[in-house]
Order: C-alpha cells, then structure tokens, then sequence
C-alpha cells in the first residue's frame, strides 16, 4: 500500500471541480487527460462568469471606471504571475495566448536579434512540435542551424552529448522542462549551467511543469520561460511568455497594431514598452483575469504537496501495469512496455501493449467513462526514437485518487484481456 | 444474396441489441473485423490506403460479372470493423447499386458517439474511396 502521507484533502479539491463530476459513456468519469489540459475549478469558472457580468471593458487607455477595473483586474494577474514564477520584474511577464504563442514569439523576435549565419540553436529530442518548428523556421530564415540533443532509453537527456553539442556558437537551448510524452523532468539547472559557461541562452518550455513543480525563473536562471494557463487549472486561451528585461528590450515585437505602439505615424512607429510591446491587440482579458484565481488555487495547496500526491498516483499505477504484466510472464514478450522510465517523473504514465493498437485501447477505456490520450503527443520525432508510432498516455492531476488509478488498471487489465483472447462479448 | 437495405437492417437491429453498451458495440466491431478476408502482403502498399484515416487502412477492389468484391485491412481493430462493416453491405453488388445507395444505419447506430469525431472523418473517407472505385467501374464499363 502506498502512504498518502500528505496534507490535502482530496475529496474537498475534487468537489471545486464541476466536470469531474459526470457519467461518461454510463460510468463515472475518470479524467487522466491532465497534460493536455486540466479541468477548471469553480474559482476559475466563476472569475470569468464575475468578469463579464460585471466589469466587462477594454483594458488600457480606457478613463472610465469599467475600463480601469478590467486593466485594474488584468495587471493584478500578471503580478499573480510574476510571484508565481518568482520574475525579478512585473514587466518581463508577457501575456499570450498559450505555449505555443510564448514559443513563436521567443523564436521569430530573439532570432530576429541575436540569430545570425551559422549560428546554432539546441533543442532536445522529447520537444513538443511547438518547440521544434517555430526553431526549424527562424534558424531557416536566420541561416542558422539547430541542433538536436539525444536521449536515452530512459528518455532523459544525455548530458554528456549535450555538453559536445555546445559550442560559442550556440546561440540559445530551448528545451523542455518536463515531458510531455513522458514525464521527465529534465536537469535544468545543469543544462543552463552549460549553457551559461559558452555565453548561450536558455529557453525553458513549461507548459508541463508549472502544475505540478515549483518555478523559480530567478533560481534557475533561465533567460526565458513559457506556460500556459490551461495546464494550471486556468482557462484556455491564456499563456505566458517571461523573459530577462535586457534580452526583451532587445527584441523586436512579434505581432503589431494596438497597445505595442507608443506613437505611430505614417513615417514612423515607435513601440511601447515591455511588456506591452509583445501584446498587440486586444488580449483574452476574461481569461487572464481568471488565470489570477487559478494560481492561488494551485499555490494554496502548494507545489510540494501537490507534486508528493501525484508521485503516489503515478507509483500505484506503475505498480498496477506491472502487475497486468506478471499475469503474461509465462510469453516471451509481456504486453505492457513502459515508455519514459526515468526516476525524476511526474504524474505522466505512457505505455504500448503489445498487439493492441493506441487507439483501440482508448477507445476501449472512453467506453468504461476513462478519459487519456493515445497518439503521438505531438512529439513524433520522440515517438522515432522509441519505435513506436504512438502511445496511451494516463496524465494524473491533484484532483485524481488513487481509486481512479485502480479503476483504471482493472479496466485496462480487462480490455488487455478480451483483446489479447478475442473473446469478444456479443452474442449476435 | 441480400440487398443493400436488407443488410443495413441487420446491422442496425444487431447494434441495437447492446442498447448503450459502448464497449459490448466496440467490440462487435472488432469481431467484424477480425472475420474479414485477408488481404494479400503485396496490397498492403502505400497507394492502398485510404486518404484521411488517422489508422492506416489498406483497401482493393475488384470487379468481376459486373460487381465489385472490396478487401481491406487495418492497423487498428476498431477501423476493421468499420471497414467489414461497409465491406458487408457493399461487397457483391453493382456499381449503380453502390453509388445510388444511402448508408442510413450510420446514424441509427449513434456512430458518430461510437467513434468519435477525428475516426468519423477517417470513416468517411472510406465511404469515399469505396464510391470512387464504384464510379471508376461504371466509368470503365460505359467506355
């Protein structure tokens, strides 16, 4: 058995969540799909529901009391942010609309100032394609060339190789923070250690780790850093892009039109400050109002509590797929192959089995009200390096419990079961 | 041998032996699927297979006393199925049957809530290729 020996209450967190609260397909639903997004909390639906009751307006430059209440709101969040990462400033929080936003602008405005002929750029092998095409097309357009930094069976990065592949000519390292296919949390302070010794920055991706990790963006001394708000118990459609005040100010914008401008005329434009250079147009105000509540939720009941809990979920469901492979330990092959099996983990469990397709096995747990996720996570080179096209992919949250993890096993042991025997149920 | 229609009620009346039992229809799919003929090594080949499917699904067609004889195959259990289904009402007739025919069962099954959005696409597209090889004889019997 494992010990829970921690200090939340769960029963009390999964009540907060409306949506975990259903029938699926006639069974309650078990939600494991948290790395693609995590379900809301009634502080986060609420928010947004108060904000456009009540103080909908456009934020900046509007005098009236709506407009000054919205901006009031919406920079109250970015201070939100600024704690939650720990950022020196206020101002090297940019607002986006998700990771993917943060990573497009970081590539096409830090290429457009510091990417030159042959220079280079390192990602790892487990990037999302987030992290590998905004990179693939500046260094295109800069001549540049990236480089990519193998992993090993594990999934975790091979630090000796990367070391090789650094160089004065290194530009930047954009990796990932954790895994998203995986759930490895990769040596990021030694990968910006390196990096700092030949001069090159570091992105850190962190979309997966904001909910589950502490961030300390001063600590680790990263250059920049990205998440979004929708991994965090926050709405969609919100992200955040931080960056070293001296790096940002040498970038040029990314998007342009309203709020990045300080005075535009036909001859000439001059561009606002950080961070509202990077935040052209009208932004997901509602959302990034809400995105304040769910900080302070996630803070509230703390990065470490948080992070000891879903360890136990993970151990008990590495420990049930384990099992399911011992009742087949007579085969020469067991069905079920772990893929990332490294000891510094979150909450992520993928695996193949053997004979049975990803997407019939999920199907085939969306039918017993099971919610996770089979494909490539769109991280198909990290599939390549691991053979397979694809995998399911169980995600745990805070709100999950270890009788969902069980519920999951002895479902996946059945499916695994008939399908292994063909004994299929009908009758027709 | 049955007609198009006849077929259809089959498969309707037999899905609906499950009333809402999800899993007990996915896996009906796949006992179809499993009981479909095999296709030779050698038509598992990349121009075989359907455009749009997010499984691989490799199908030929034949055409012999005026109808068509489809085989396929799938790397998924649940798109073989899908595929045995059509292959089950379409197998045997004439191209003006194939193509002046209505798949109703689709939605009287539920489908769409069976499958999902993304393979309901991919579904699709089976049901268009298996019509453009019906087109394609009936263009070829006509010259």
């Amino acid at each position: 058995m494992i010990d829970l020996g921690i200090g939340l209450n769960i029963d009390k967190i999964r009540a907060e969540f409306p949506a975990l609260h259903q029938q699926v397909n006639g069974h309650p639903l078990i939600y494991l799909d948290n790395a693609a997004t995590t379900q809301k909390p009634f502080v986060v639906i609420n928010a947004i529901e108060n904000y456009y009751k009540e103080f909908n307006s456009n934020i900046h430059r509007g005098i009236h009391t709506l407009a000054e209440q919205a901006t009031r709101a919406f920079e109250d969040t970015r201070l939100s942010v600024k704690e939650f990462i720990n950022a020196k400033e206020v101002q090297e929080v940019i607002f986006t609309s998700g990771t993917t936003e943060s990573i497009n602008l970081l590539a096409h405005s830090f290429g457009k100032a510091f990417l030159n002929e042959g220079d280079e750029v390192l990602i790892s092998t487990m990037e999302h394609h987030s992290n590998i095409v905004p990179w693939q097309l500046i260094c295109a357009e800069r001549k540049a060339i990236l480089k990519v930094i193998p992993i090993n069976d594990k999934g975790e990065i091979i630090l000796e190789e990367y070391e090789k592949l650094l160089s004065s000519k290194t530009k930047i390292v954009a990796v990932v923070y954790v895994s998203n296919s995986l759930g490895t949390i990769n040596p990021v302070c030694k990968i910006i250690d390196k990096a700092q010794s030949v001069g090159a920055k570091v992105f850190l991706d962190g979309a997966q780790a904001s909910a589950h990790l502490e961030i300390d963006v001063q600590y680790l001394d990263c250059d920049f850093f990205a998440f979004s708000a929708h991994k965090v118990y926050g709405p969609t459609g919100v992200g955040v892009l931080y960056g070293k005040r001296e790096l940002l100010e040498q970038m040029p914008p990314y998007k342009s039109g309203g709020e990045m401008i300080k005075d535009v005329s036909f001859e000439k434009t001059t561009f606002n400050d950080i961070p509202y250079k990077f935040e052209a147009g009208t932004p997901n105000i509602s959302g990034v109002v809400a995105f304040k509540n769910a900080l302070e939720f996630v803070k509230n009941l703390g990065h470490h509590n948080i992070a000891e809990y879903e360890n136990a979920l993970l151990a008990r469901c590495n420990e049930g797929l384990n099992s399911i492979n011992m009742q087949y330990s007579h085969l020469d092959k067991l069905p079920i192959r772990f893929i990332g099996t490294s000891k510094q983990k979150i909450g992520v469990c993928s695996f193949i089995v053997d004979g049975i397709h990803f997407f019939d096995l999920g199907l085939m747990l969306d039918a017993r009200g099971i919610a996770l996720r089979t494909g490539h996570h769109c991280t198909q080179p990290l599939m390549d390096r691991f053979c397979v096209d694809g995998t399911v992919r169980a995600s745990f949250a805070v709100y999950n419990t270890i009788s969902e993890v069980d519920r999951f096993i002895e479902a996946t042991d059945s499916i695994i079961s008939k399908m292994k025997k063909k004994t299929f149920t009908t009758t027709v | 041998m049955n007609s198009i229609e006849e077929i259809q009620s089959e498969i309707i009346e037999n899905f609906n032996l499950f009333d809402d039992d999800l899993e007990s229809k996915l896996f009906y799919l796949m006992e179809l699927g499993s009981k479909l003929e095999h296709i030779e090594e050698a038509d598992r080949v990349e121009e075989n297979l359907v455009k749009g499917c997010m499984s691989k699904v490799w199908l030929v067609a034949n055409f012999s006393d005026e109808k068509i004889f489809f085989k396929a195959d799938s790397n998924t259990e649940v798109t073989k199925g899908l595929v045995a289904l059509l292959i089950k009402i379409w197998n045997g007739k004439t191209p003006d049957e194939i193509l002046n025919s209505e798949l109703t069962f689709i939605d009287k099954i539920g489908m769409s809530r069976l499958i999902g959005t993304q393979r309901s696409s991919g579904f699709a597209s089976m049901i268009k290729q298996m019509k453009l090889y019906a087109l394609a004889y009936k263009t070829k019997g006509q010259q």
